[in-house]
């Protein structure tokens, strides 16, 4: 390895750190999400997983990331969503809440 | 049949004034007839950029409220032939004017200029409405900082919501010495985050502060490598293909040559 190389690629250069952190706020920026939204989407995806599933509510969380696209070349917006659930439902129960 | 173009950034202090400034005196070089329109009413400044402070008349709110003929405010650089300002108000504000009656304006200019090129405040409201409002190109300036890139980033998207579809970019102000240890953003970097032609690359350049204390554009300073870069994009803005220049190389040049004579 190059001797200066070796000191250098010791630390992140400070302009890598600017395009990553620029990359990231951009994807919020050009996303234009509102707090508002996010609840709106979460009470929808509540609503039809509680068909199925039962969630622990509390802990249920929707967020917008960013995450790596397929090959790895640059960052693309993601939903990620925290859903724990507490139990399955019986398939009895569910029919009974889509009638 | 002219063109507008809006110079644009978002974020202030990035360069708009003298970009609109270098690159209006070196179209009007090139034997295009070029009207400049500093729209930021208020804070008026692109004519003691030019160094027409002296010769104001009227201004841009005197022609659209029509207490004179758009030819009145209309102010002829006396060293560069075919280059003209209409100066902004500066005891008004920006809604004395709204972006109806600027398109209006720029239609009828139009079939008097080659360009007409509208000096852009800072911000999104009202005055960015009002300068963008006739402009069918739009160049974005923006300066290797991450605040400036997000605003640019902004503002490519709402030119794109008001219809402006020809945007390009400058990047200003870029530091060769701090981009070749990595401690700044290099072009490519820029435009992989902004996805926008470029336009063209400004370096930092002492002799823009130095010219503008002068009230002379640094196009005419042959030895200015800002100077040079402006001139490139106004022939790429004509539409001749100019490669753009070795930064490293060219300003590597140039401190040798400074260093040579500092060591006399």
């Amino acid at each position: 390895m190059d001797f200066f190389n070796f000191f250098k690629s010791k630390k992140e250069s400070s302009k890598d750190k600017a395009k990553e952190r620029l990359q990231l706020v951009l994807i919020h920026d050009r996303a234009n999400v509102s707090p508002e939204f996010l609840e709106m989407l979460k009470g929808e995806i509540l609503e039809v997983l509680s068909k199925y599933v039962e969630i622990n509510q509390e802990d249920f969380d929707v967020t917008l990331t960013s995450a790596p696209n397929e090959d790895g070349t640059r960052e693309v917006p993601a939903l990620v969503a925290n859903i724990p659930i507490m139990q399955m439902k019986r398939p009895e129960e569910i029919n009974n809440n889509r009638k | 049949m002219g063109e507008v173009i809006v110079i644009t950034s978002g974020k202030g202090g990035v360069g708009k004034t003298t970009t609109t400034a270098n690159v209006g005196t070196a179209l009007s070089l090139l034997d295009k007839k070029v009207l400049l329109i500093d729209t930021d009413i208020g804070l008026r400044n692109l004519d003691v950029v030019l160094g027409l402070e002296n010769r104001i008349v009227y201004d841009i709110v005197d022609v659209v409220e029509g207490t004179c003929r758009p030819n009145q405010a209309m102010i002829k650089d006396k060293r560069f032939e075919n280059l003209y300002l209409i100066p902004a108000a500066q005891t008004r504000d920006k809604t004395s004017v709204n972006p109806e009656q600027m398109k209006i304006l720029c239609e009828e200019l139009k079939k008097e200029f080659d360009y007409i090129i509208m000096d852009c405040p800072a911000g999104i409201e009202q005055g960015f409405k009002n300068a963008i409002a006739g402009a069918q190109r739009a160049i974005v300036v923006t300066t290797p900082e991450v605040s400036a890139v997000r605003d640019a980033d902004r503002i490519i998207g709402l030119l794109e919501a008001n219809d402006v579809h020809n945007v390009r970019l400058i990047v200003n102000r870029l530091r060769v010495d701090m981009v070749k240890k990595g401690d700044m953003m290099n072009v490519d970097d820029i435009l992989d985050i902004l996805a926008v032609g470029l336009l063209g690359v400004v370096p930092d350049d002492e002799g823009i502060i130095t010219s503008t204390n002068r009230g002379e554009p640094a196009v005419t300073d042959a030895k200015s490598l800002a100077g040079r870069a402006y001139r490139n994009i106004a022939d790429r803005i004509t539409g001749k293909e100019v490669p753009v220049m070795d930064l490293e190389k060219e300003s590597g040049f140039i401190n040798a040559v400074k260093n040579l004579f500092k060591k006399k």
